[in-house]
């Protein structure tokens, strides 16, 4: 039984088919690349694994439990974690509130809450910035701040979807660090990618996906050097 | 325990006042004013914490009055069993009505308590059997002095800001503005938002409806139209809520004094001070400017809203740093 | 028979009315996304224009003809002095809007109130209370030309919508403010126009109510409950929806008035509101997606 599996996956909008039958199975610790170009069907994908979706069929299994009938929230009980695309900060409160706020899952006290923030926070390197208003953050804080929130909750697994998008150079390679502590720690991961620079650098195994289907799976190196990948990034003319 | 001072030295300061004030009328704004803390904080957790704005609370403040009412005249026990009840009668009103609202988003909780306060006005109407009709219940006051009432309202609106300041410092407190912030974080943060969106107006429909039950006592008459106002209840407390500040713990208590004064400002015609002046000087037009002025009071709180929401949309707590700036030309960042 | 056909008849016909209420509110509510609790008030406005102009020999239909463009320029003299401002001010609660709105309904009451006092008003038209035969069935003569008028500007409002350019950048705004935006569409300047339209169309639906109501400064409250219900009935945002709405709404509310009594009328349409509320989230425009 692998520690987290999606199986035959579909999901309708309409008549369109966002996702339509993706499986895939993750190991514990690993750290599972998701390609695709964009409109592949990735966030739609990572939404049904966490509840925001109904999947239209297939199913979702976390240490061999079905969890895509679940509400968001208790997905995140279970210990899954995750990141938004487009960020969403909670943005009149400071950044320590914000991950307060993520801390208060495992917990009723605001001591034990506020215990658990300030350790993430330094975790994640915010510490300067955790008296600021979330808004305020420039894109960077952001996309660290909401793998600080998502690590508050203390996730086993981590869904992470694009969070290397719009950093500078120096920026994404202390989130390349940030990814490989979280691993470090225990927790499994999965990564959604457009910068390939990062994803092949940081996956231990990569799964693409076009038009909502598989087309292939493997290790970085494999993938990269697949032609059906390389269509789907290039168009056929470069294949 | 330091800022806990301030709050505790106003108390006190509010819980002397009888002594020195024995006018009954300013006794009675006072009272009005304990009572609108009271509702301006509840409406303020749920719509300036939660971001889940309410256009009813008339519907709360009816269902406390009428419980007390009700259990006056049919049950012949004292009113002040209402005061017990009544925000329990305005939860049980307010679920309900929430797990049914909170499944979708936007604007439809706001349609829906405007809707929610209309159904009970008009039931309250039509069922005169029942709760009198529009003619309302009428009960003996239990005491001639306005004093306890005060003490109780002045209680009421303590416990209702001792609650509130509790409440938004622990967890709900927190899931309540990452509800407001956004909703999507905050189920992904794994907050049950439908949950505690009803926790929410569990809380505003409680102490509204125990405005609701100290207002039947201290009136001694309801009628449909009088507690299921939309203006008089409802909207009045939007502007406490607006004209204090959003979403501060004390922004409501500071709207409260504000727009009970000025209310009895235009109601009474500056206090009576055109008429004073038109008295003493003689001038027959300055009578005049009082007459108008006394009639034209709703439209002066027309104006008012209108002027505030413009000027001050984040209210007087709120915007603060700004008045500062401004008024007093000191610099907000000193 | 035919007190149940005579009462279907009553319905349909306010229900044209109703329409033009709802649509006007409709498109408010889609473009800025807020309810205006100023409606009825606009139309409320709109009666006494017509209520003056007819003192002076002007007939309600004609004055409609004055009064639309009145309300219309009110309604875009409102949105940007008054409700633009707040889109741009960072406050906590986006529906800072919706309290103007009551307070500008206030002013407007207040000054009628003021001008006019609360007394009631008639406008005795040679045609108020003339009725005409279809069978057994009686039409009043001025709800039947308010239906007809009504009609034809909502079907004209609906085809304005979808095949102008300027209807198309309300719907786009209505959809997603932010990619009309990006899609070169003035959004401000969309709202302003749309705020006139409603309280234009308001204002028609006030003219052509005048010569059958009562006029008096508070019943403003009343319309503005019976818009949003007719919205919320047709789904925010839907023209076609407001159609549907309206017409449920006189229906209803006149088939209660027959079999429940006078009393419960208002009751009624509250009543459809919950259920729609409960088992058709969304209204109408769920069913129709238009």
């Amino acid at each position: 039984m692998a520690y987290f599996q999606i199986d035959k996956l579909v999901k309708y909008f309409g008549g369109l088919a966002a996702v339509n039958g993706v499986s895939f199975e993750v190991g514990q610790g690993e750290i599972f690349g998701l390609i695709g170009p964009n409109g592949s069907g990735k966030t739609t994908t990572f939404n049904m694994i966490s509840g925001y979706h109904r999947p239209t069929s297939g199913r979702v299994l976390f240490q061999g439990r079905e969890i895509h009938q679940l509400p968001t929230h208790k997905i995140c009980h279970l210990g899954i974690g995750r990141t938004f695309q487009v960020v969403k900060p909670l943005g009149r409160m400071t950044v320590l509130d914000n991950v307060i706020a993520a801390a208060y899952s495992r917990t009723n006290s605001h001591h034990k809450a506020k215990e658990e923030a300030l350790k993430t926070i330094d975790f994640c390197g915010l510490m300067p910035v955790k008296d600021v208003l979330a808004k305020a953050l420039p894109i960077a804080g952001r996309k660290r701040l909401e793998i600080t929130r998502a690590m508050a909750t203390r996730p086993e697994l981590l869904l992470l979807d694009e969070t290397a998008a719009g950093l500078n150079p120096s920026e994404l390679v202390e989130a390349i660090d940030l990814i490989r502590k979280i691993r470090a720690n225990g927790t499994t991961i999965v990564i959604i990618e457009h910068i390939m620079h990062v994803i092949m650098t940081i996956s231990d195994r990569i799964h693409a996906i076009n038009f909502g289907q598989t087309i292939a799976e493997g290790t970085p190196k494999e993938v990269a050097a697949n032609q059906a990948v390389i269509e789907a990034y290039l168009g056929t003319d470069y294949a | 325990m330091k800022k806990s001072l301030p709050p505790l030295v106003f108390v006190a300061l509010l819980a002397g006042l009888p002594l020195i004030m024995k006018d009954n009328y300013y006794l009675h704004l006072m009272i009005l004013f304990l009572m609108w803390v009271v509702i301006g904080s509840a409406w303020n957790l749920i719509a300036g914490y939660t971001g889940q704005v309410s256009f009813g609370d008339a519907a709360f403040f009816g269902c406390g009055a009428y419980t007390a009412g009700l259990l006056a005249t049919h049950l012949g026990v004292s009113t002040w069993w209402g005061l017990a009840l009544g925000g329990f009668t305005a939860i049980a009103v307010g679920l309900p009505f929430g797990w049914i609202c909170f499944r979708m988003r936007g604007a439809y909780f706001a349609l829906a308590t405007l809707a929610l306060n209309e159904v009970l006005r008009h039931g309250a109407t039509i069922a005169e059997d029942f709760t009198g009709g529009m003619v309302g219940i009428l009960i003996m006051p239990s005491f001639m002095s306005k004093i306890p009432y005060y003490y109780i309202a002045l209680a009421l609106a303590v416990a209702s800001l001792a609650s509130l300041q509790w409440v938004v410092r622990s967890k709900p407190g927190y899931y309540f503005v990452s509800i407001r912030e956004d909703q999507d974080a905050a189920e992904s943060l794994g907050v049950n938002t439908h949950l505690y969106k009803m926790l929410s107006l569990a809380y505003a429909a409680f102490w509204t409806g125990m405005a609701g039950a100290l207002y039947m006592n201290y009136m001694g008459f309801i009628d449909p139209n009088v507690v299921f106002s939309l203006h008089d209840i409802s909207i009045m407390a939007i502007l406490v809520g607006i004209v204090g500040g959003v979403g501060t713990v004390y922004g409501p208590a500071v709207g409260a004094f504000v727009m009970v004064a000025v209310q009895e400002l235009f109601r009474s015609g500056f206090f009576g001070l055109f008429k004073w002046l038109g008295a003493v000087s003689g001038s027959a037009s300055l009578v005049k400017v009082a007459e108008v002025l006394t009639q034209a009071h709703v439209l002066g709180f027309g104006i008012l809203v209108v002027v505030v929401i413009l000027v001050l949309p984040n209210g007087i707590v709120g915007d603060w740093p700004k008045i500062r700036k401004r008024v007093f030309r000191l610099d907000a960042g000193a | 028979m035919d007190v149940f056909l005579q009462t279907l008849v009553a319905g349909i016909l306010k229900g044209g009315l109703y329409a033009l209420i709802g649509i006007g509110m409709t498109l408010i509510m889609g473009v800025m996304g807020i309810i205006n609790l100023a409606h009825g008030q606009l139309m409320m406005l709109a009666m006494y224009v017509t209520f003056v102009l007819s003192t002076m020999g002007v007939d309600p239909y004609f004055a409609l003809l004055i009064a639309m463009p009145l309300l219309f320029l009110l309604g875009v003299a409102i949105q940007k002095f008054l409700l633009n401002p707040l889109i741009k001010a960072d406050t906590i609660l986006p529906e800072n809007q919706v309290p103007m709105t009551v307070g500008i309904g206030m002013v407007l009451t207040e000054i009628v109130r003021f001008i006019f006092s609360s007394d009631y008003k008639y406008i005795t038209t040679t045609y108020s209370n003339q009725t005409f035969y279809f069978g057994n069935i009686s039409f009043s003569s001025a709800l039947t030309i308010a239906f007809v008028i009504a009609i034809t500007f909502t079907v004209a409002m609906f085809f304005f919508l979808i095949k102008t350019d300027l209807g198309r950048s309300i719907r786009a705004t209505a959809q997603d403010k932010d990619a009309a935006t990006l899609m070169g569409v003035n959004t401000g300047r969309i709202t302003v126009i749309t705020f006139g339209l409603g309280s234009g169309l308001v204002a028609a639906a006030g003219c052509l109510l005048a010569p059958v109501y009562y006029i008096f400064p508070d019943l403003g409250g009343p319309f503005t409950a019976k818009a949003f219900i007719i919205t919320i009935l047709g789904g925010l945002g839907s023209t076609v929806g407001a159609i549907f709405g309206g017409v449920t709404l006189g229906l209803a509310e006149s088939m209660g008035a027959t079999y429940f009594g006078m009393e419960y009328e208002d009751i009624i349409g509250l009543t459809i509101f919950v259920l729609v509320l409960l088992f058709l989230p969304g209204g109408f425009k769920r069913l129709t997606k238009i």
